[in-house]
């Protein structure tokens, strides 16, 4: 209200001041005054009725097009970007996968190698030992067959010298006991 | 003094348009204005609607702006059943809007400076807006003349002016959009006269001295783009307010 009182205020001023005749407006008399409002109401159907039949529905339909457009373009960067996480999910699953397998590889390889290398090493041990033991068997052999071969030659020897000493061969079996504990105090036989 | 005389209110002067046709059917010179006002809404909404895109150039940005605009005011007064009334008052935004934007060219006639104009869009704003109560309502809508929550004794008192207040509507309604237009060419004139005056009495001193109406008018001519959007707006919203209350009556 206390625009409308502002507003008559600036009206009335400089017209009261200046103006001596009245508002054109306020001249009721003059039919131009009430056939403008005629034709206005012809010009306002006409405006309402193109504006709500067409033009309004038409741009309606613009806006609502957009809207969907954009809401379909986002729905489809949104179900890609799950598409894309999937992937991604997936890719690290088939990784982790790929990895726990190769390990479990390379672990299955090594303890093969090592059993492997250590039934290798057992056997060559056996072998190794047992070509060990039949050395030393065979040493012992000589060896005893050396000792052995001792006695005759040590009676022989001892036969001679005493032949030689006494001028006649001794008693075989006055040697045999002598020979024996020669021998077995050089601990040979 | 027998120079040039201010006549102000001389450019409110009805006479007929679109020459002997306009004559012949009374044809006013407002009416020529609100011809190309109308004209030049429907050419808007034909050339912004010539593409479609889905991203719009300027004067199909124009168009979807002003439908927004208008849109989500007759959502935001009225409710989703404004929706109803959206094309109702776009047609009377946009009617008064470019009334009022035509008429600040020079020597164009502004139609929402006549009281009879803005009257009677006003009165059938006022008479629609009622019409609706009632059929929205039936007789339950004289009860929007009740304030809820009043003592029974004031009751007397305050219906009445509940009353007087509704009635009073469309005389502010339409007196607000009228006089703003009037006082805002009244004073143009006003001051352009005053530059003629002061030229005329004071010669070469008087037309330099007759800077200082022409800064006022170059400030005001500011000021009267933004009284006739305003005013447009203004008029749209109490509509749509009218026409909350009918629909809503609270």
């Amino acid at each position: 209200m206390r625009r409308f009182s502002t507003a008559l205020l600036l009206v009335l001023a400089p017209s009261a001041a200046v103006a001596e005749g009245t508002m054109p407006q306020m001249d009721f008399a003059d039919p131009l005054t009430s056939t403008q409002i005629l034709w206005m109401v012809v010009i306002l159907v006409v405006l309402y009725l193109l504006l709500s039949r067409w033009g309004l529905p038409e741009i309606g339909k613009v806006l609502e097009n957009r809207a969907e457009v954009i809401a379909r373009d986002l729905a489809a960067a949104r179900a890609a970007k799950q598409a894309a996480e999937t992937a991604v999910a997936q890719m690290n699953a088939t990784m982790a996968q790929a990895r726990s397998t190769a390990q479990a590889e390379v672990a299955k390889a090594v303890a093969d190698a090592k059993a492997k290398a250590e039934a290798d090493a057992k056997v060559l041990n056996a072998r190794l030992e047992a070509k060990l033991s039949a050395a030393e068997a065979q040493i012992a052999e000589a060896e005893k067959a050396a000792l052995a071969a001792i006695r005759p030659v040590a009676a022989e020897a001892a036969s001679s010298i005493l032949l030689k000493l006494t001028g006649s061969p001794p008693a075989q079996t006055a040697l045999a006991p002598c020979l024996d504990e020669a021998l077995a105090a050089r601990k040979v036989a | 003094m027998a120079g040039p005389k201010i006549d102000a209110l001389g450019q409110f002067t009805l006479t007929t348009g679109l020459g002997p046709l306009g004559r012949a059917v009374d044809f006013t010179n407002s009416n020529e204005m609100m011809l190309a006002g109308a004209v030049i809404i429907v050419l808007l909404f034909a050339l912004g609607l010539r593409r479609r895109a889905l991203v719009p150039r300027r004067l199909q940005a124009l168009v979807e702006l002003m439908y927004e605009f208008v849109h989500n005011m007759c959502v935001d007064t009225i409710g989703e059943e404004g929706l109803r009334f959206f094309p109702l008052v776009f047609t009377i935004f946009s009617f008064i809007l470019l009334g009022n934007l035509l008429g600040l060219f020079p020597y164009f006639f502004t139609f929402t400076s006549h009281i009879a104009v803005t009257l009677s869009l006003a009165l059938f704003v006022f008479v629609f807006s009622t019409g609706v109560g009632f059929y929205t309502h039936g007789l339950k809508f004289f009860k929007f003349f009740v304030p809820a929550g009043v003592p029974g004794w004031l009751l007397p008192l305050l219906v009445p002016i509940e009353i007087i207040s509704y009635l009073s509507r469309p005389v502010s309604l339409s007196v607000r959009l009228f006089a703003n237009m009037t006082a805002g060419h009244v004073m143009w004139e006003v001051f352009a006269g005053f530059m003629l005056l002061l030229t005329a009495s004071f010669g070469i001193l008087g037309a330099f001295a007759s800077i200082v109406p022409l800064g006022l008018n170059i400030g005001l001519a500011a000021l009267e783009l933004l009284v006739a959007g305003l005013q447009a707006y203004v008029f749209a919203i109490l509509t749509c307010l009218y026409l909350h209350d009918a629909v809503h009556m609270h």
